[in-house]
Order: structure tokens, then C-alpha cells, then sequence
């Protein structure tokens, strides 16, 4: 009878994997991907857990579900990350281009006061 | 013992439910984030200790053991998680994701 419960359990969580996919494919923002991703990382841990117990083999499957929590975090710090140095390189070529302005605008002055 | 058990699991999943319909619903990145965060860690930690009760019905050293490395996974994930979002908000406030103000679009 528990069997079924834990069963059960783990067929309704992989249902709402699979709802909370909809925003990872469909995010408007590149957070809400990643928001997204996490979520389904923290509920496979706890998947894991339940299938552990449904083949009767917990004490392999906890070492997995240790290895996966620590992916998630390691896996969405990195994204985090990542666009939070991308962020940054678009803004430096932006204050680039910005000051290539300038300077082709101060040259076309100087032309002009010199002519 | 399993009872209580089943009980957990159940809560856990229920703030799983109420996580990924706050994903769903809300209408901008922050406030997903909200539902996502904190719904999360709780449910994630409930149905865990869930687990870590039910493999003690034949208590020996070996599930004891066992039940100790999933308490650690929940004590990693309490830890982990609001760690995970806070570093998110964080980003996502530098490279500009705006706030839904009330009367604008959904997004």
C-alpha cells in the first residue's frame, strides 16, 4: 500500500516537471529559464529519493541524489554567472562605441574650426 | 511511523503543486522568483525528511546511516536553494530585467 503512495508521488512530480517546463522553454527572460531549470533539478533530488525507495536500494540512490543537488547549484550559480559577465561585456562595448562617437564627433570638429 | 510519513510527503507535495502554479501565474520574473524560492526549499525538505522517516521502519546501523546522508541532502538544499535565488535577483537586477508595475502587460 505504501508502495503505491510512493509511487503515486513520484508520477505527480514528474508531472509537474513537466508543467514547470513550459517556462523553461517559453521564459520571455533568460531568468526565467534558468529559474526554471533549477526548479526541475530541486524536484529530480527528491525524485531520486522516491525511486531510491521504490527499488529498494536507497543507499545507492541517496549518493546520487547528494551528486545532483550539488550539479544544481554548481549549474545554476555558473548561468548566474555568465550572463552576469555578459551583462557587463555589453556595457563596456556599448561606453566603446559611445566614446568612438565622441572622438569621431571631436575630430569633425576641430576639422571644422581649423578649415 | 510510516504514517507520518505519508503525511510529509504529501505536504511536500503539495507545496511543490503550489510552487509550479505560482511559476505559471505570476506575472513578472521577480515575484515568480518568490513563488519558486521559498515554496520550493520548503516542499523539497519536507518530502526528504519524509523519506529519511520511512527508511527507518527496521531501524539497523546501516539505514541510520542511510537516513543521516538524506538529512544532509535537506540540510544542503535549505542552504543551497536561497543561495541559488538571492544570486538570480542579483543578476537579473544588473542586466536590467524590469518590474511589472500594475496596468501593464502580463509578461
Amino acid at each position: 500500500m505504501m508502495e503505491n503512495f510512493i509511487l503515486i508521488s513520484a508520477i505527480v512530480l514528474i508531472l509537474l516537471i513537466m508543467v514547470s517546463l513550459i517556462r523553461v522553454v517559453g521564459g520571455p527572460t533568460v531568468g526565467d529559464r534558468i529559474l526554471g531549470g533549477n526548479v526541475v533539478g530541486t524536484k529530480t533530488t527528491v525524485l531520486l529519493l522516491l525511486i531510491g525507495i521504490l527499488y529498494e536500494n536507497l543507499g545507492m540512490f541517496v549518493d546520487i541524489a547528494i551528486a545532483y543537488a550539488l550539479l544544481n547549484f554548481i549549474a545554476t550559480l555558473g548561468a548566474t554567472k555568465f550572463f552576469l559577465r555578459r551583462g557587463d561585456v555589453g556595457e563596456m562595448v556599448d561606453e566603446a562605441i559611445l566614446r568612438h562617437e565622441d572622438i569621431v564627433a571631436e575630430t569633425k570638429t576641430s576639422k571644422g574650426g581649423s578649415e | 511511523m510510516t504514517i507520518l510519513a505519508g503525511i510529509l510527503i504529501l505536504i511536500g507535495l503539495f507545496f511543490f503543486a503550489i510552487g509550479v502554479l505560482g511559476i505559471l501565474r505570476f506575472p513578472d520574473f521577480y515575484s515568480r522568483l518568490h513563488a519558486a524560492g521559498k515554496s520550493d526549499s520548503l516542499a523539497a525538505v519536507l518530502v526528504i525528511i519524509g523519506v529519511a522517516i520511512y527508511n527507518l521502519q527496521d531501524p539497523s546501523f546501516g539505514n541510520l546511516l542511510v537516513s543521516l546522508k538524506i538529512m544532509l541532502i535537506a540540510v544542503f538544499i535549505y542552504v543551497a536553494s536561497p543561495t541559488a535565488t538571492h544570486a538570480l535577483t542579483k543578476t537579473a537586477l544588473i542586466i536590467g530585467i524590469k518590474p511589472w508595475e500594475k496596468g501593464e502587460k502580463r509578461q
